[in-house]
This record gives C-alpha cells, structure tokens and sequence, in this order.
C-alpha cells in the first residue's frame, strides 16, 4: 500500500492509521492545545482549543477531523491565534482567578494555556454564581467555579470506569457538571478511582489534600510516625524531579522521608508479599472444594466498593484478603504496639480510593485505624518541596529494618497483571529461571485492559483473566453471568494499567504507562528474591507475629452491602 | 406529600418501552404524566431497570425545560406571556392568579398540591388572547375577574 501523506504547516506528514488530523499534527512535534480531548476517551469536540485552517481558510476541529491524504492544514494562523485567545478569554470570564492558592496551580492546563497565548486581559464580565465545594469525599474534591465544561470527568467516569456518577445537568450558561440532584458525591455511586480528577484540565476536581494534618503528626512531639511506600509510586515520582521518566527512585524516597521527619520507613512490597501468600492459599483452598470461583483479587479499594454497588452478590467471591496497605498497616501496629510513643501509620500511595479504604470501619480496632493517613505520590512530591529538598541530588537510602527485604514479586503489584504474575510464580511448581521468564511471556503482561492466560495446576487448567478499567471488569463481569466466558482467577484494578497509573501519581502522559511499568519490571529483575515465600521478612512474621493472628491482620469481611 | 414511591409503580410504563435504555425520554414522559413530575424517589429505580446511571437520568431531566422536578398541582395553569397575551395584558391575570393562590414566581404550586402556575411563551391560539390552560383545555380572552370564576369551579370540582 501507498504511504498516505498530508500537509500541515506545509511539512509533508504520514498518515499512518490516527483517526483525526491531532494526532497526526502532534506526530508532527506540534504541540496543538486542547482541552476536551484524551485519547482514550470518546471525541466531544467541545472546547475549539483545536482549532486548524485549511487551503480554503474553512476552520476545523482537529480532534474531531479524520485524516485524509493530501489535506493541507495550518495550525498558526493570525486568525487560529485569535480564536484561541478569544476562547481562553470566554472560559477565564467564569473562571474562578485565585491561582495562587489552587491545588492545581502550576499544573492547570487553563492556567498553561493562559500563558502560552499571552492572555493578559480578560474583556467579558464575570457572570458565573459562586457554587460551595464538595469536599464531601475522602479521595476528591470538586469545585464548580473552576469548571470550563470540557466534559472529561464525565466521559472517564461512564465510559472507563462505568460509574457514571457526574454528567451535564442543566442546559445553557446553567450548565454544570454535577451528581444527580446535585447530592454531595460521597451519597453517589463514586467509587473514589480519581480518574475524574486525573484528567481535569483544570482545578475543578483535584486528589483531596491530607497533608496539613500529616505536616502537624509529624511535629508532635511523642509520636511515632511511620510510612510505608507502595511500589507504583517508585516509578511515577521522578518525572517531576528532572528524573527519568519511571526511574526506580525508592531510595532517594526513602531518604527524603526521614527527612521530613518520618520515623521509620517501609515498602508497601512487604504487604504485598503477605498478600500473595494470603491469597495464594485461598485460591488454593477454593479450586480444591471447587466453590466460590472464579476468586476475585481484593487490592484494588476502588473496585471493591464498585462490587458492593453493582454486584453484592459477587462479594464472597472477592477475596477476603485486606490490601497490601492494610495488611502491613495491621502488621505494623501490632508490631509496635507496646510502643510507649502514640504510633501513627502512613502510606505514601498512588491511590485515591486508598484513602477512603483507610477510613472504613472494618479497618479500625476500637475506632482507631490500622493506616492513619494515606497521602498520594502527588501529595508526597508538595511536602518533599515544602520541606525544599533537592529530591535530584538526595542520596538514595535504605528502608529500615526488621521489614527491610522485599520480593520481586510483591513489587511488581503496582502494575496490571503483578498480582497474577506473582500468585502464578507462588503456585507454579517449576522454580527454574527459565520457567520464571515463561511466565512472564504467558499473556499477563503489557498493557491491554483486559488479558487472559491459563496454566496447569496439578493436571487442571486454571483460567485466569485481568483487568484494568471497571468498565473492562464490568464486561467481563456480564460475560461470566451469561456463561460466554469462564475463569478461576480474576485480577481487577479500577485504573487503566494498574496502580502505576493511580489518580494519585503525577499526571501520565504519553509513554509513561510503558516506562512506569518498565521501572517496576526492572526492579523485579534487580530483586535478588523473586517469589514471596522466599522473601525472610515473611517467613519471620509467619513465625512470629503472626502466629494465630493472620484471620485477624490479614483479612476482612466487608459489611456494606451497596 | 407522597413521601413513600412504590416503584413497582412504573414497572408498566417500563415494560411498554421494553426496559429500553434508548427509550429513556419516552419513559421520562410517561413517568411524568402519571404523577406530574419526576419524583426523586424513582431514578435510582431507573437507573437499575435501565442501566443508566441516575446522574445521567438527572442530566436528560434537567435539559428539557419539559421535565419538572418538583411536585406539581393537579390543576397546572399555564398563562401565555407570548407578545400577543402579554400586549392584551395577559400579566394582570398572572397576578391575580398569584395573590388568589398565594404563588408567586419561586412558588408555583400551592401546598395542597392541587395547582400549578406557569407562564409560557404562545400557545398558538393567538386570536384568543389573552390565553391560559388548565392542563389541556385552554381558555381564551381571559381576564382577572373570569380567573377568580375559574378557580372557584376548579376548587368545587374537586
Ligand atoms: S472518583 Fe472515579 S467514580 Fe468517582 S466521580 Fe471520579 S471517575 Fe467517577
Ligand atoms: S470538572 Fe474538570 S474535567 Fe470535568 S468538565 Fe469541569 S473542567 Fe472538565
Ligand atoms: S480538543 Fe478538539 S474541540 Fe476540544
């Protein structure tokens, strides 16, 4: 077949199979402005950010213009400049100004636009009502003012994560993006995933900030602080600091930790590892009765809370294993539970729904919750740059003891298919190094949201399918009810590509799912422990702690039934 | 007030649309007409039998001017404020209808739940203005006085 070419900016560009003419301009290394469009969601073609020119001087949306061979396109016109401007303007006149006290400032895509097109003055009065915050959740904060009605929020949540809990309400200069009868979105079907908040180009939903409280733990005097690092947030905090894109950074978290003031230092991977021989045992358990199956993985909070809503009934087939950040949580207060100091547990997470787990009631002993405080990577990165250190010149340090090794399997949990690899590793019989790589090649890795891979157990086949995306889980879900598909073994995380691409990490774009998740396979090759059992940390716990206590520390019975 | 829903209720309306999600509007308007607004009580009811989420259910009922939200009377009085009714003093009826029935523009419906009052832009049956409707019927050359009559005979029917 013939290359298929365009012009844009009169540089000759190939066509190579992008549905609209952005995508082919940003393969030009031309960096178009928009607000409305992601590429993984649906086209609304709303904001006119896109804006091109052709031969005849007719104006186009890019994002919503299919390629066509020989098409001739202008992105930098005089009067494409002025649209633009003119369009920033009309969003600024409603827009709330007050960037310096934002979340979001810095990293608002209003602001960044406001700047590149040199907007200086706003000529529209401001006609916008003020409308109160909804600071009702515990993983996201949404406030109307800042709302320029891109419609991403809306469209991530319905079509990825199929909870639709905002939409457009109301029509004209009274449309708002809001909840059903504008309830606070705490009493909606929200299952807390963030991704809402992830691709808001603006701060109109934004991570809910809990460092205020953290900063003043940390001061009080007769505290114990101690943290626990997951292992997606390694690889996601880098970028931020001039590091590679999904470079291993753990070390230089680490130090920059006990800087701040934190105690004691610990990796999440540690409960990981707990949770992969919790779980291993229980898949073990249910294929041999043959009840209870398919078993679904029980990390993901977001997900867990989207069964409840939807399907109560596929409860007891979730696994009761807490999340790894519960399960070391409940480690580390039992651990230290004879400390004379007030112990306070924090987990640095990718996570947003995370924070609402934490709170829930089957993680608390006499109202007092195993995790404290969950801050995301996002939130992590503020207090590293509060506390004004050089996280690029920091020399990376060790987690403290006694939870100092970890496995490469328990590491690899923060990415779409980690869980399975590492219970697969578990199960499998065959130890070898070449067995250990076949594994990897069996289908469960990549990025795809949904996977399957089957291997043999004892002569059986086990069937095992992952997913990322509730709306992927949800397919499945309705394929296994209709008896279309049948598994053993189900892997869920609510967002797309795991936790690497948590609500909570910096902003993903591009390639960094693919470096993020290549930062944490490396780190499991570096591992000289490559399965869970063999991890020593946990063998001593088995042997100590948790003597007749893992019913206790390590699983759950969730109460809420929808 | 109807406070309980049985939503059981609109189980028919439901199966007449074949539990369509794509009918949606349709049974909106069905729903509406059997209790003259969209109780609150029957999205998330909705949104099971129908697979679409109860914001979604709320977005579409908030676009159509249409849809009302709030409990309406069981007499909903539309005065036409078109050019045509408002020149031959169709706001003098409106008053009058506010002060008899203690409405105004925030209040439309009266505690008893049995009226309704709205303006609307033409009706079409300009020749007859100033025009108003009680539910389907439609008045023409109404005046103040003819408002208080009707509404003694509406109260009395009912
Ligand atoms: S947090 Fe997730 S479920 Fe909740 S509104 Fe945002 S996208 Fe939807
Ligand atoms: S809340 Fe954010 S993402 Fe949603 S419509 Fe408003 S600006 Fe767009
Ligand atoms: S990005 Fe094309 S219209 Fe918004």
């Amino acid at each position: 077949m013939n290359t298929e070419f365009m012009i844009v900016d009169n540089m000759p560009i190939e066509i190579s199979g992008e549905k609209n003419v952005l995508d082919v301009i940003r393969k030009a290394g031309i960096d178009l402005p928009t607000f409305c469009y992601h590429s993984e969601l649906s086209v609304y073609g709303a904001c006119r950010m896109c804006v091109v020119e052709d031969k005849r001087g007719a104006i186009h949306a890019a994002c919503s213009t299919p390629p066509k061979a020989g098409m001739e396109l202008r992105t930098n016109t005089p009067r494409l400049r002025k649209y633009r401007k003119m369009i920033l303007e009309l969003f600024l006149a409603n827009h709330c100004r007050d960037c310096t006290t934002c979340e979001k400032n810095g990293k608002c895509k209003l602001q960044e636009l406001a700047q590149r097109f040199g907007i200086k003055q706003v000529r529209f009065n401001n006609t916008s009502t003020d409308s109160e915050m909804d600071s009702s959740s515990l993983c996201i904060t949404r406030d109307k003012n800042k709302c320029i009605l891109c419609g991403d929020c809306v469209r991530m949540c319905e079509e990825v994560q199929n909870v639709g809990a905002i939409d457009f309400a109301f029509r004209g200069s009274k449309m708002r993006v809001t909840t059903a009868f504008d309830e606070p979105i705490a009493n909606t079907n929200c299952v807390g995933c963030g991704q809402c908040a992830a691709v808001c180009p603006t701060g109109a939903i934004v991570v809910k900030n809990d460092t205020v409280n953290l900063w003043k733990e940390l001061s009080t005097e007769d505290t114990k602080v101690l943290v626990q690092i997951a292992p997606a947030v390694r690889v996601g905090i880098g970028q931020e600091f001039g590091l590679p894109e999904g470079k291993n950074a753990m070390g230089r978290i680490v130090a920059a930790l006990r800087r701040i003031g934190f105690d004691e230092v610990f990796d999440t991977t540690v409960g990981a590892d707990l949770t992969v021989l919790e779980e291993t045992g229980e898949f073990m358990g249910r294929l041999q009765k043959g009840e209870k199956l398919p078993l679904f993985t029980s990390c993901c909070p977001a997900w867990v809370k989207y069964a409840e809503f939807n399907y109560p009934q596929l409860m007891e087939n979730i696994s009761t294993c807490r999340s790894p950040m519960q399960m070391f949580g409940s480690v580390l207060k039992e651990h230290y539970s004879h400390s004379h100091k007030k112990v306070v547990v924090v987990a640095v997470m990718p996570c947003t729904a995370k924070k609402a787990e934490a709170s829930r009631d089957e993680f608390k002993e006499n109202g007092i919750p195993y995790v404290d405080y969950v801050i995301s990577t996002q939130e992590l990165i503020q207090m590293i740059r509060e506390a004004g250190i050089v996280f690029s010149e920091i020399e990376p340090e060790a987690v403290d003891m006694p939870f100092g090794t970890t496995s490469g399997a328990g590491v690899i949990f923060g990415v779409t298919g980690g869980v399975t690899e590492a219970v697969v590793r578990r199960i499998s019989d065959d130890k070898s190094i070449s067995a250990l790589r076949a594994i990897a090649f069996t289908g469960i890795r990549g990025m795809d949201g949904v996977k399957e891979a089957s291997l043999d157990f004892n002569g059986r086949e086990v069937k095992i399918a992952i997913v990322s995306g509730l709306k992927n889980a949800d397919n499945l879900i309705k394929q296994i009810q209709s008896g279309e598909k049948s598994y053993d073994f189900i892997e869920v995380m609510a967002c797309p590509g795991g936790c690497i691409c948590g609500a909570g990490q910096p902003v993903a774009h591009g390639d960094s799912k693919k470096s993020r998740s290549a930062g944490l396979y490396e780190a499991d090759r570096m591992s000289n422990i490559k399965r869970s059992e063999e991890n020593p940390v946990i063998m001593a716990l088995y042997g100590g702690l948790l003597k007749g206590k893992t019913h206790k520390l390590l699983h759950v019975k969730y109460h809420r039934k929808g | 007030m109807q406070t309980k829903f049985d939503c059981k209720e609109i189980d028919a309306i439901l199966q007449s649309h074949g539990y369509e999600s794509n009918q949606i509007i349709p049974i909106l308007q069905d729903t509406q007409a059997k209790y003259r607004y969209l109780p609150k009580e029957i999205f998330p009811y909705l949104s099971a039998n129908l697979g679409i989420s109860t914001a979604k259910i709320y977005s579409i009922a908030t676009f159509y001017e249409n849809f009302s939200l709030e409990p309406k009377g069981k007499y909903v009085i539309k005065i036409c404020d078109g050019t045509a009714c408002h020149v031959r003093k169709s706001i003098p009826i409106l008053e009058k209808l506010h002060k008899e029935l203690k409405l105004s523009e925030s209040k439309v419906t009266t505690d008893d739940l049995l009226f309704t009052v709205e303006t609307v832009s033409c009706v079409g049956a300009c020749g007859l203005a100033p025009v108003l409707t009680v539910n389907d019927k439609v008045y023409g050359a109404m005046t103040p006085e003819k408002v208080e009559e009707l509404l003694a005979k509406l109260k009395e029917e009912n």
